[in-house]
């Protein structure tokens, strides 16, 4: 199965384990990601305005370029896939945008919302099926004390990321279980670890990741994973915190191909 | 213009732009009750809706809310009138970084802000938030 993939930019940059990770992961699970040519970047946060269009146009050319490669879109990255998904439902459910972003992109077929936007997750639990992932762990986490750092983007708002229940989810800790391991279920994992805040007001981010930080420990987690650069980053200022890694690098180890990723 | 007329128009690009109906709000507070960043707030997201309604835009303009959303949706997602407070603040910072000199980062900070883990994903959001 080839999927059309949107990296995004911190993935080729601060976060190219993530990427790697996950990329050398999917050959192995038997999926494809082909990395959409010339993408733009998204820019990291969804435009709210009903009058915004240029801000989701880079969206819309990469929704059109899986369409027109009749495939659905794979998106890694946390915020990459919250702007790409609410762009794709403007455009599908929005008329005003559809027809003045349409306008702008003049492409040879109008586009209005017919890609799917899967983020990598949703392809492992609804491509390939949690059990079938399963019984390809090679290397079983077992024994490791997982807490799942879930933040805002992925499931909010959740009538149009339809992600998964937004107050109690439960993909990441299903994750957890396909790969060995012992997922640690604390109050604070769907709480914002303070995304943009932490570049002027780095106070302010700290108390909240401190707050996510002594909630994940406190339950007994030690690690947590995220699929998003910023939430890693913001949660890794806790001083003495646990470590945060991306949720595809223990996907890799414990399918056996960690180190050929990173090769 | 007379500043009554300015007045009715900002307040209604506020509702254009938001695309939000705040006169659904019933005053429940659960916004605000859900909001993480409430205790750096002057103007509460619950009290926002409010001054929209009221049509007190120049008291949103200055206040620091504006820039202590952090677009997380709690609000937008547990709000039972589908009012959106997130939305309604979006909307009030867009006229002001719409206005000349109303940027809240300025590109000439940025290398004092750096650091070597610092992802590209937080500054193109810090971008698009804070400016024009």
């Amino acid at each position: 199965m080839k999927y059309s993939y949107y990296p995004g930019c911190t993935l080729k940059t601060k976060a190219k384990a993530l990427d790697a990770y996950a990329r050398a992961s999917a050959k192995a699970l038997g999926f494809e990601l082909e990395e959409i040519k010339d993408w733009q970047c998204c820019g990291g946060v969804y435009p709210l305005g009903a009058d915004e269009i240029a801000t989701k146009l880079s969206s819309v050319r990469a929704l059109a370029d899986a369409r027109d490669h009749g495939q659905e879109l794979v998106t890694l990255c946390s915020a990459c896939h919250h702007v790409i998904k609410r762009v794709n439902d403007d455009m599908k459910n929005v008329d005003d945008i559809r027809t003045r972003a349409n306008n702008y992109m003049q492409l040879d077929t109008p586009y209005a919302g017919e890609t799917n936007v899967l983020h990598f997750l949703e392809v492992l639990r609804d491509r390939v099926g949690f059990d079938e992932l399963k019984k390809k762990v090679v290397n079983p986490l077992s024994g490791k004390k997982i807490g799942a750092y879930y933040g805002c983007l992925l499931l909010r708002p959740s009538e149009i990321m339809t992600f998964d229940d937004p107050e109690n989810p439960k993909i990441l800790e299903d994750f957890i279980r396909a790969i060995g391991a012992e997922p640690v279920v604390y109050p604070y994992r769907n709480e914002c670890c303070g995304g943009y805040i932490s570049l002027k007001e780095k106070e302010m981010a700290g108390r909240m990741t401190d707050t996510i930080q002594a909630s994940a420990s406190g339950f007994g987690a030690e690690m947590l994973i995220t699929a998003c650069p910023l939430c890693q980053y913001n949660l890794n200022q806790t001083v003495d915190g646990l470590p945060v890694l991306y949720f595809t690098e223990l996907l890799a180890e414990a399918l056996g191909v960690k180190e050929e990723a990173m090769a | 213009m007379s500043n009554v007329s300015k007045i009715e128009k900002q307040a209604a690009l506020i509702r254009e732009i938001s695309g939000v109906n705040p006169y659904k709000c019933m005053k429940c507070g659960k916004c605000s009750a859900t909001c993480p960043a409430f205790d750096e707030m002057d103007i509460k997201p619950h009290q926002f809706v409010s001054y929209v309604q009221e049509g007190n835009i120049a008291a949103l303009a200055e206040s620091k809310s504006l820039w202590k959303c952090l677009s997380c949706f709690a609000c937008v997602e547990r709000c039972p009138r589908d009012v959106k407070p997130a939305k309604l603040i979006d909307a009030a910072r867009q006229i002001v970084e719409r206005e000349k000199g109303g940027d809240y980062l300025m590109a000439d900070e940025i290398p004092t802000l750096l650091d070597p883990e610092l992802p590209q994903q937080l500054l193109v959001s810090a971008f698009r938030r804070y400016r024009r």
